[in-house]
């Protein structure tokens, strides 16, 4: 169980963390998520007590991870793909990092079976493709069959293949009982995987909650009305004893309404519809309205902004059709 | 606690496992070998030619070690490569996450380090000394003369020791590159242009290539500020001091 107690991080004038609380939980797939920018890799480093923490503290176990007399048996972490010699054999890799906790030799030669590199076992890592490298990174993770494993985007740059064996990998960990705690910023690749979600901005912590949970409060369905006679309508939804929500350009929403019988009251009424239309919000689209204040690098602010590092295709993605959420966001508010 | 033997196999098995440290351990010995060999060999055969203005008796250790500023150079590499290609390659922060206690670490690592540096340059010592004597044929000397046998041991411990002292650089800049580019420019430009000029001179006496070298010399030399055996506690100095420091920032810094 990794415990993380109002942990901060700044590198000089950036907060790059700040004061961050949650535990993640025994034995499930815990999925951490923020946009670029947000902390995720950071907060990481701090777990593994690579980067100090500024504030706070976090433990393992109930311990501080220097503590931690043989590391690699209780965490294993994924944290840069290509964090190897490129000179060295990815079996040699292996080798070391076993003898440096004591871990058996022949555990070197399980683990580059599990990831499938036991034909280039011998190869020097300099011509690894990244998928490669990130199976070589999982097998560090894997080698002193930890409790807990940490991989810090472990499907960046895959193929759709490798995605898909690692997505399987982290559920079969799971399944044997262990502690996954991943990150990404992408809700889709988390709502396929994670048992539980984290989700921080700006360093902060957003929401901290079982995904079921999180799906049910944030994947909000409605039915959009637009009537030229809007008095008209709000006393028909108010006799039918429905709620009803302000829309975008005088649109009205009904929150978890049932679009054919909306349809059918309107006709009753002899109500003259303009629009009546099912509105879904994706989890992607909730991710985003969560961590919009939070968004690091806007795509298109000007130059200065980005410069620390390319934005995001989050956040460009998200600036294309900003004014759509922008205006949802504020109707929620109503 | 980590354990410290599981530190030494591990940091062993890095090093032995990737060929640029091997390459500049064994450049170390062949060029100290080599141009030490081809000099005795040249003096021998021009030894009247050679020796027409000298006025001080005719160093023989000195003449087999001729290829020791080369042999310093490829040694002071492998220091650099052996720290700095965790630094280079991201590999640290999987190092330090196996071994978080930083210190130890660091013991284990210039332990390994220092002990294979230690190994080859006493073979290297031994074997120029050796071919230098051979090919210098009349006007060889040998180990039992005063101060010869100081000398090829002293030329060891001064290799071992400019190897840590890199060792220790190189974690205090954790990074490679930036390591390379200082010490390669000290000691082959700085040190010895400073060791000539008059006034700066006496200062840079006390770096550690000047300090650690008197530990070579058979004879006194003229104008010498200090004997052998504190040049090699001058030069024991700094590279304690290196590694010290290294160890102060590899504590203190996020990796
Ligand atoms: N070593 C560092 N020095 C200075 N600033 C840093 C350092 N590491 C991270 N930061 C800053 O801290 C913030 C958080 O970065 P971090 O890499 O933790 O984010 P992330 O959530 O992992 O993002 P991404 O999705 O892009 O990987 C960013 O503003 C980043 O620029
Ligand atoms: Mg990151």
């Amino acid at each position: 169980m990794i415990e993380l107690h109002e942990l901060t991080k700044r590198y000089g004038k950036t907060l790059a963390v700040d004061r961050l609380s949650f535990t993640v939980p025994r034995g499930v797939v815990t999925g951490f998520l923020g946009p670029n920018g947000a902390g995720k890799s950071t907060t990481m480093r701090m777990i593994l007590d690579l980067d100090r923490p500024t504030g706070g503290r976090v433990t393992i176990d109930g311990k501080r991870y220097e503590q931690l007399s043989e590391p690699l048996k209780y965490i294993g972490a994924l944290l840069e793909a290509k964090a190897v010699h490129p000179g060295r054999t990815a079996r040699d890799h292996l080798l070391w990092l076993a003898q440096s906790n004591r871990i058996p030799e022949r555990r070197v030669d399980e683990v580059l079976a599990l990831v499938g590199l036991t034909p280039v076992g011998r190869k020097r890592a300099r011509g690894f493709s990244l998928g490669m490298g990130q199976r070589l990174g999982i097998a560090s993770a894997l080698l002193g069959d930890p409790e807990i494993v940490m991989f810090d985007e472990p499907v960046n740059g895959l193929d759709p293949e490798g995605i898909l064996w690692i997505r399987n990998l982290m559920k079969r960990l799971a399944g044997e009982g262990r502690t996954v705690f991943v990150s990404s910023h992408l809700m889709s690749e988390m709502a396929v995987t994670a048992d539980h979600l984290v989700v921080i901005g700006r360093g902060r912590l957003l929401a901290d909650m079982p995904m079921p949970e999180f799906i049910r409060r944030n994947s909000r369905s409605a039915v959009r009305l637009r009537t030229p006679e809007p008095e008209r309508l709000l006393d028909v939804l108010a006799g039918a004893g429905l709620r009803h929500e302000a829309g975008p350009d005088g649109s009205y929403e009904v929150v978890d309404g049932d679009l054919a019988r909306l349809g059918e009251l309107a006709a009753a009424n002899g109500l003259v519809l303009h629009e009546l239309s099912p509105q879904q919000a994706s989890l992607e689209e909730a991710f985003m309205q969560m961590t919009a204040d939070s968004v690091e690098y806007h795509a298109g602010d000007g130059p200065g902004r980005d410069a620390a590092g390319a934005p995001g295709t989050w956040g460009a993605g998200w600036q294309a059709d900003g004014a759509r959420h922008t205006a949802a966001a504020r109707q929620e508010e109503n | 606690m980590a354990s410290f033997p599981a530190v030494l196999r591990s940091e062993w098995t890095k090093i032995r496992s990737v060929r640029s440290t091997v390459w500049t351990l064994a450049l170390a010995f062949v060029v100290t070998v080599g141009i030490g060999a081809l000099l005795s060999l040249l003096t021998n055969n021009n030894f009247t030619e050679f020796r027409r203005n000298e006025q001080s008796p005719f160093d023989a250790t000195g003449t087999a070690f001729a290829g020791i500023m080369l042999g310093e150079l490829a040694i002071i590499v492998f220091g650099v490569l052996a720290i700095g290609n965790e630094y280079s390659s991201g590999m640290i922060r999987v190092t330090l996450a196996a071994v978080p206690q930083r210190t130890t670490l660091l013991g284990g690592k210039a332990t390994v380090l220092g002990g294979l540096a230690l190994a080859v340059s006493l073979v290297t010592a031994f074997v120029t000394f050796f071919v230098g004597q051979a090919l210098l044929g009349s006007h060889s000397t040998s180990l039992g003369e005063p101060h010869v046998l100081r000398a090829v041991f002293g030329a060891a411990l001064y290799l071992t020791m400019l190897c840590l002292f890199s060792a220790g650089v190189t974690t205090m800049l954790h990074n490679q590159t930036l390591a390379l580019g200082v010490l390669v420019p000290f000691f082959f430009l700085l040190s010895p242009i400073l060791s000539a000029v008059p006034k700066v001179k006496t200062l840079a006496h006390y770096f550690p290539d000047y300090a650690g070298s008197r530990m070579l010399l058979v004879y006194e030399q003229h104008g010498q500020p200090y004997g052998p055996w504190a040049g090699f506690l001058i030069c024991l100095a700094w590279t304690a001091a290196a590694l010290a420091g290294g160890a102060l920032v590899l504590k203190k810094r996020d990796a």
